[in-house]
């Protein structure tokens, strides 16, 4: 079986895999719930029959050949730096981290499948990836339902689908996701419209950081909320077509700015960049806004675009857990700022100023006479 | 728009954060005023949407005996889940609760989601119960409209087909 430090050593499938254009999509993610037939749920189980639905749940699960060396804990042996790092990944919710015993995670050795088992609901599973692939993560996360079936009887009932402990969860169980980066519409002021639209067909929308529509690092994630009385398909389609939508604003607004104001944007980017690379104490608010904008610069030409892929890691490693985790022991907020400035200026060591692609950008992309030192 | 809670005209729209979601309601004057909704923004909409309202059921006194007779005293037969549980925590305690409970579900889940009827994935085992059910539904609904037309004798036929469908669904 996969050891932790195995599974967090290296970055998942979905953090570095293609990031489609201008990466405003960043992940795209389906959530299933599923329940046992008789068993009771287990927020209302005595410990015993959870341990029973567990014992019957979690052979079933490491057998699928997906889970094959899969990591599978139960919570009550993890650290609980180790649960706050799957949580800051998001392979397990913050309600499953709080749980112990009784309660289990299975996840596959590239990350892109993570099971929850005896959370709110008996099974919660989860597929990600990257970009906008919603259709390609549910057909992947519906065949290894389909599979379960045939060792473990699910509550269904053919008026009200999935039966689930929440009954905002019932018919399908799902919760198809995606998480987007929108510097541009919040630069020019337009976020408030577009998250009102999406709002009014029904989808929800949340900063992933805070709340309302100032979200730390201009990342928002769109949701559905309805899960009975539509198929999976007409409510994946209908958050793909809307998400698209949002993506193609995000594309328009950013022309916009560099259009309209490039300096304003060369500006902010410049900024990020000179902060990113000789901060020596940072905390996570400011590390989170000035990433945000680097990664704005790496989809817009300023600097290479692998640039989005690194912000995309840095996002995650600069997280508390995951710098505790890093160095091993407990750190007070004040080592935190200064390990999270350090692990930054490391990984942005050998990336450009964004000054030299800008000035050359018409011209030829080496020796500009303008700017010969800067390299 | 159509009342939620009857096939009446909606006259009051409500909107609120209910578990941090947003969940819209929309009720006619005789339902908002039966269920107390006179100040939209004096009630919880959770409760509303949950069945547990002024008007739904009669208060009961405090300490009432369990063994009451209507409402009150329900349980469900497998994990012990009652309907104060269910008015409290607003989840089910099982699967089979959403049988022991289905008029409570019935009204909690009108105006939480699209529809009130599941379409979509359906586990393989259970696929030929799903078809008899859907077939079932839709031979009702012939079965009502034959009524209300007055075509009696296709009636007399439909409520046939049906009853042989269920007899096969028992055996
Ligand atoms: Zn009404
Ligand atoms: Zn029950």
């Amino acid at each position: 079986m996969m050891r932790f430090s195995t599974l967090i050593k290296h970055p998942a499938d979905w953090m570095t895999g293609g990031q489609g254009e201008h990466g405003a999509v960043m992940t795209s993610r389906i959530r299933l719930a599923r329940n046992l037939r008789r068993h009771p749920f287990p927020g209302w189980a005595k410990r015993e029959q959870r341990a029973a639905a567990l014992d019957m749940m979690r052979p079933a699960v490491e057998a699928l050949p997906a889970m094959k060396d899969a990591f599978s804990q139960e919570l009550g042996d993890l650290t609980s730096v180790q649960k706050q790092v799957l949580v800051e990944r998001h392979l397990i919710s913050r309600e499953h981290a709080a749980r112990g015993d009784g309660s289990a995670a299975v996840i596959e050795r590239r990350q892109t499948f993570s099971l929850m088992l005896n959370e709110e609901d008996h099974l919660r599973m989860q597929a990600i990836r990257p970009g906008l692939q919603l259709t390609a993560a549910f057909s992947a996360l519906s065949d290894l339902d389909s599979e379960l079936e045939n060792a473990l009887e699910f509550a269904f009932d053919p008026s009200l689908g999935y039966l689930t402990t929440c009954p905002t969860n019932l018919g399908t169980g799902l919760r198809a996701s995606a998480m987007l980066h929108l510097p541009g519409l919040v630069l020019s002021d337009q976020i408030g419209q577009v998250l009102q639209a999406v709002n009014k067909i029904g989808l929800a929308v949340r900063g992933l950081y805070g709340e309302g529509t100032e979200s730390l690092g201009n990342l928002y994630q769109i949701s559905n909320q309805s899960t009975l009385g539509e198929s999976e398909e007409t409510i994946i389609r209908r958050l793909e077509r809307v998400i698209s939508q949002v993506a193609s604003h995000e594309k328009n607004a950013r022309e916009k700015l560099l259009e309209d104001d490039p300096e304003m944007v060369a500006d902010k980017i410049g900024r990020a960049y000179g902060v990113l690379r000789h901060a020596h104490i940072i905390d996570s608010k400011e590390a989170l806004g000035q990433l945000s904008l680097l990664r704005l610069g790496g989809a817009l030409g300023f600097f290479p675009p692998e640039t989005v892929n690194l912000c995309d890691t840095l996002l995650m490693d600069i997280q508390p857990a995951h710098l505790q985790l890093h160095s091993g022991r407990k750190l007070s907020p004040e080592e935190r700022d200064a390990i999270r400035a350090e692990i930054v200026r490391s990984r942005l060591h050998s990336l450009d100023s964004p000054d030299n692609p800008i000035t050359s950008r018409d011209s030829t992309p080496a020796n500009d006479p303008t700017n010969p030192g800067d390299a | 728009m159509k009342c939620d809670f009857c096939d009446k005209k909606a006259t009051v729209f409500l909107t609120q954060l209910v578990e941090g979601q947003m969940k819209k309601v929309c009720l006619c004057d005789s339902c908002a005023k039966e269920r107390g909704v006179t100040d939209p923004t004096g009630f919880s909409l959770a409760d509303l949407l949950l069945g547990g309202v002024a008007g739904a059921a009669a208060p009961k006194a405090p300490g009432a005996a369990p063994q009451a007779p209507q409402g009150g005293g329900r349980r469900c037969q497998t994990c012990g889940f009652s309907l104060e549980d269910l008015r409290r925590v607003r989840r089910f305690g099982c699967s089979d609760c959403y049988a022991t409970f289905t008029e409570e579900v019935g009204q909690m889940v009108r105006g939480m989601h699209k529809g009130t009827t599941h379409v979509g994935k359906v586990p393989a085992g259970l696929m030929a119960m799903q078809v008899l059910h859907q077939r079932l539904e839709e031979l009702r609904a012939r079965l009502d409209q034959a009524i209300a037309s007055e075509s009696y004798e296709e009636a007399a036929g439909i409520r046939d087909e049906i009853r042989n469908l269920e007899l096969s669904a028992k055996s």
